[in-house]
């Protein structure tokens, strides 16, 4: 099949999938809808204050030319690996920080336009990797376990491999 | 944590600006970023609002779980020590695919539930080889349909928003295959 016809199907027809396969198990599919929608409103209102926070920052530190001094500073690494300079910052938060990441990643892709390749790789690297660092502390927090082994160095390790990964990937289909 | 990295990325680009005399820059960065934040919060709500119903539709329905049932013997390959306690692995099916659906608010309560059952299983005050496991998959975050990188991508105005759901399906997997994989050689050198 076309991938791009793949594409521009998949999110309508899940939504059709899964209203039908509610309404066949007999399930209140409209008020199901209604409450879901409510806890998306819960998730909008949790990132909003962050977002703000964060967006703000990030547009000092490109407007300050700190951005371009640590993109400059890490760029022999990242031609490297073959990263975009732009999307270094971005791979560098993203483990910290989801709504900085996110904000971040929105930055780049407002400037560089989403259908061009920065764009598309920069969304890859922010669709493919976690909030690491938050996803360690709530899990080893949790069980208030004091030694985490080889858990931060194998994940950091994943979302290496994941940002290498989306410049491959932007590559090959695009 | 999160407050001094944000307080480190405010005083560096306080002093960045005035190094580089962006003095003026700067001030109005602070009214634009302030600005856009809200911009980007209201035109992803639609997409994200939409998907958070569809996804209670899939809960309700049942859906879900199975998808949990046909994950379970992948799972079982990843986490050989606790393969046989039921209960944990329904926990671990549902953080995963939770996790893969995209709900990571669901995911957490069902993926904290596994991470104790493995630390009873365990018994000791370390991470055991299946802890890391879990933390790991669950840093790599294999998503179905990434809803929030559509919705950002819709919104400044790209001709096909999901285009690249294939490209981060592969980055994923990469990245989740480098994870398991480093874990399982370093479950080899760290002492327990």
């Amino acid at each position: 099949m076309d991938i791009s016809v793949f594409s521009k199907l998949i999110v309508p027809a899940i939504i059709v999938f899964v209203c039908i396969y509610g309404l066949v198990k007999k399930c209140d599919v409209w008020n199901a809808f209604l409450d879901g929608a409510v806890s998306g409103v819960k998730i909008l209102y949790k990132i909003l204050p962050s977002l703000v926070a964060l967006l703000t920052a990030v547009y000092m530190l490109r407007a300050s030319g700190a951005l371009d001094l640590l993109s400059h500073l890490l760029s022999p690494v990242t031609g490297f690996l073959g990263i975009p300079a732009e999307c270094l910052s971005l791979g560098i938060l993203r483990p910290f920080s989801g709504s900085a990441a996110l904000a971040l990643g929105t930055d780049v892709i407002k400037e560089f336009g989403p259908d061009s390749e920065i764009g598309r790789i920069a969304a890859v690297m922010l669709g493919s990797a976690e909030t690491t660092f938050y996803t360690i502390a709530v899990y080893f927090g949790a069980l208030k376990l004091n030694k985490t082994r080889y858990a931060i160095p194998a994940a950091l390790i994943a979302d290496l491999a994941g940002y290498v990964g989306s410049v491959i990937a932007v590559k090959l289909f695009f | 944590m999160m407050g001094k990295l944000w307080v480190c990325m405010l005083v560096l680009s306080f002093f960045c600006a005035i190094l580089f005399g962006k003095t003026s820059e700067l001030s109005s960065s602070v009214l634009g970023g302030a600005e856009a934040s809200v911009e980007l919060c209201i035109s992803i709500s639609g997409l994200i609002l939409l998907w958070s119903g569809v996804m209670e539709i899939m809960k309700k329905s049942g859906l879900m779980d199975k998808i949990a049932k046909i994950i379970t013997p992948v799972i079982g390959f990843l986490f050989p020590k606790a393969k046989k306690d039921k209960q944990i692995m329904a926990d671990i099916s549902a953080n995963v695919s939770a996790n893969l659906l995209g709900l990571g608010n669901a995911a957490t309560p069902p993926g904290i539930r596994a991470a104790e059952g493995l630390h009873r299983l365990s018994g000791k005050n370390s991470a055991s080889d299946d802890m890391c496991m879990l933390v790991v998959i669950n840093t790599a975050s294999l998503q179905l349909i990434p809803t929030t990188i559509g919705a950002i991508r819709a919104s400044c105005g790209a001709s096909v928003p999901f285009d690249i759901i294939p490209a981060i399906w592969v980055a994923s997997i990469i990245s989740l295959v480098a994870g398991v994989f480093s874990a399982k050689l370093m479950a080899r050198f760290y002492r327990r």
